[in-house]
């Protein structure tokens, strides 16, 4: 008998009875839907989890200068000049598994507003991409800098809330001016609140504009020391009076050179260095594969050999991944496990059923191997018929599934995602449940005597 | 061997109740010719249904042999078995046994469904039609069987028997359940298809008003054969025996 015979004489069957039939793979209908609706909110949740986590950095890669060393001192991380803006375009333009990329000049220094001054933790010169690296877009107020401020060296700045507050109180900065290092920086915007990090360290405190003026005009003079604080002990002398009890200038080792000896010998192409270069993977998936393109890359643009060690390292967030994924997928697997043991339940209904169904068509059974239907005949029939039921069991389910993934996004605003995968499993499922649970009573259908089934009342 | 359509030759059936063996047939010798059309007769509990059981091959002998259609049927597994079934006999019951909540037409049908042969679902709805118009329901195809009075139920049963063109019908009192009007129609539906398609027909009754429809009567009692209103079959049994005795 040929499979399609089977299913048309499955369907037949399952015909006779509609309502039964209905009712049997509502079980099953739940059970689906349960999966579905299941997945699709642990999917929702985890990519909203990822999204908060990215957000706090977890995708990002900080690209730091490497370690000086002198005599077998080294001087730890970034105490060598090896970064450059055009390595954070090249990082950018090469490397497939990067979304984004900033370059940053740090400064530690005093940011003035009126009679009232502040250090923040973070003075950072860089690039407009540092909002979409950081996931920080959201300005509270105002707008960001553009490229074009970059180019200029424009004297405009961004801060944090925290800044904002000890400044401006609860004025609103937008247009207003502050000093740093008496170069005085329009404020355009003020940035989103975004509390402490995960090291506990206040991530409002902040102001942000762009690299080259913090560069050449803020750390201007120490363009070549990464030694900030003897840069700023050396502008602080005209505003400390303590300075000359403590002088921090240097004595110049040689006589200043004249403007003509200045003309006459003309300096090379100052290399530009920056402290240090933010990356942004385009998942966490992919920062593996970020960390390798940008080592690649920047070995090769800093013509290091293979046996010469990197100028420079790459720090992630790994642990913070780790964290999130962990997370993430054990919730989904615990939603996952008591979905499934409804589906089971409406497996085991669907067994019940067809013993009821088996016990009650034992004289059909009887005739159908009378007129020659062999034992395999008659366990696939009733195989099949599990199966179907189960199958539209499934298909049922995963609209309802869907439907109601749907309406918890519309009406509690969990946030949801569809997924294929628990589609799948959810018709591989149902299939399964139908063959397992529909086994039984199909080989007890198949044992039965013709003569005895015939002949039952 | 291998004239006859059926040929039985000591055919027993012992079965085990408890610790007991009860013989239900006790050593049975005949012959069907092929386009006969016989009566088994006997009172209930006189093995007949069990000798039926056995000629349809739902069922073994304990021992003895039985050919149909010119094979030794007796081994045969019960895949072969359903397979034979399914070729060469048809089976008409008292109770008709169509499948409820099936249309007249899908009931006809159902036997092609386990046939060997390549039959395209077009031409199992073509026989079915041919045979029901036959058995004069073609205006009730759709019917499902609680739609249907008993007679016309088992002339759809009748049409389902035919359904796979078998060889031997086996009919088990068709007409226990019925009215005597409805009875006669039926019967002489089954002398006239004996008649013009030359199928073999063996009709089990208790009733002598219905075995007399049949052109002979094989009377079992206590699951011996009792006698056979066809001389013929005395000499077969005599061939029989010495055909047995030299194989």
């Amino acid at each position: 008998m040929k499979l399609n015979r089977v299913l048309i004489t499955a369907l037949r069957a399952l015909r006779r009875n509609v309502t039964r039939a209905a009712l049997t793979t509502l079980g099953i209908v739940i059970g689906v839907a349960a999966v579905i609706a299941m997945m699709e909110i642990g999917n929702g949740s985890s990519i909203a989890i990822q999204r908060t986590i990215a957000s706090m950095g977890a995708n990002n890669l900080l690209v730091q200068p490497g370690t000086a060393a002198s005599g077998g001192v080294s001087f730890g991380a970034g105490s060598v000049m090896t970064l450059t803006p055009q390595d954070a375009s090249a990082i950018l333009r090469e490397c497939g598994s990067v979304s984004a990329v900033a370059p940053v000049v740090r400064a530690r220094t005093q940011v003035i507003y009126g009679n009232r001054n502040w250090v923040p933790m973070y003075i950072y010169g860089t690039t407009p991409e540092f909002l979409d690296v950081r996931d920080w877009n959201d300005l509270a107020e105002g707008e960001r800098f553009t490229e074009r401020d970059v180019r200029n060296s424009s004297k405009v700045c961004l801060i944090g809330q925290t800044l904002k507050r000890v400044l401006f109180g609860d004025e609103s900065p937008v247009g207003e001016t502050v000093r740093i290092q008496n170069v005085s920086f329009k404020v355009i915007g003020v940035l989103s609140p975004r509390g402490a990090n995960m090291m506990g360290v206040d991530q409002d405190d902040i102001l942000l504009a762009p690299w080259t003026t913090i560069k050449y005009r803020v750390v201007g003079s120490s363009a070549t020391t990464i030694n900030q604080s003897s840069a700023a002990a050396q502008t602080s002398t005209t505003v400390n009076s303590l300075s000359q009890l403590y002088p921090g200038t240097q004595n110049n080792l040689y006589p200043a050179p004249s403007t003509s000896e200045l003309a006459d010998t003309p300096q090379p192409v100052r290399f530009v260095n920056v402290d240090q270069i933010l990356v942004a993977a385009r998942s966490s998936t992919e920062i593996p594969s970020a960390i390798r393109q940008v080592t690649e890359l920047l070995r090769e643009r800093h013509h290091l050999r293979p046996n010469e060690s990197s100028d420079f390292n790459i720090r992630d967030m790994t642990e913070l991944t780790k964290t999130m994924s962990s997370t993430t997928t054990l919730m989904t697997k615990l939603l996952l496990c008591v979905a499934m043991i409804s589906l089971v339940v409406g497996g085991v209904g669907i067994m019940n059923i067809m013993l009821v169904s088996v016990t009650e068509r034992t004289r059909e059974i009887g005739l159908r191997m009378a007129v020659g239907a062999e034992a395999g005949d008659v366990l696939r029939q009733f195989l099949l018929e599990a199966v179907v039921l189960c199958l539209i069991g499934g298909a049922v389910g995963i609209v309802a599934g869907r439907a109601c993934s749907y309406l918890v996004t519309l009406l509690l605003h969990w946030p949801t995602a569809p997924s294929l995968p628990a589609i799948l499993a959810a018709v591989a499922v149902s299939a399964a449940v139908g063959i397992i649970f529909g086994y039984y009573p199909a080989s007890k259908a198949a044992r039965l005597d013709p003569i005895e089934a015939l002949r039952y009342e | 061997m291998g004239m006859e359509m059926i040929q039985l030759e000591a055919i027993r059936k012992t079965y085990l109740v408890g610790e007991i063996d009860l013989p239900v047939l006790k050593g049975i010798t005949a012959y069907v010719h092929h386009g006969e059309m016989v009566a088994l007769m006997g009172a209930s509990g006189s093995g007949k249904t069990t000798l039926m059981n056995i000629l349809g091959c739902l069922d073994h002998p304990t021992s003895g042999r039985y050919w149909l259609n010119g094979n030794d049927v007796t081994d045969y597994t019960s895949r072969a078995r359903a397979r034979l079934r399914n070729r060469l006999i048809g089976f008409v019951f008292q109770s008709f046994n169509l499948l409820p909540r099936t249309s007249a037409l899908e009931n006809v049908m159902m036997p092609l469904t386990y046939s060997r042969d390549e039959i395209s679902e077009a031409e199992m709805t073509r026989r079915a039609k041919e045979l029901l118009a036959k058995v004069g329901l073609s205006d009730r195809l759709d019917h499902q069987p609680s739609q249907l009075s008993g007679g016309q139920q088992q002339r759809v049963a009748i049409a389902r028997s035919l359904v796979n063109r078998p060889k031997v019908l086996m009919a088990d009192e068709p007409t226990g359940n019925l009215d005597s009007r409805t009875s006669e129609e039926i019967l002489q539906m089954f002398t006239e298809l004996n008649r013009s398609e030359g199928i073999t027909i063996l009709l089990v009754t208790h009733d002598a008003n219905v075995a007399s429809h049949a052109r002979r009567i094989i009377r079992i009692r206590d699951g011996l054969l009792e006698g056979d209103s066809s001389d013929l079959s005395h000499r077969a049994v005599a061939e029989l025996k010495t055909a047995g005795s030299a194989p």
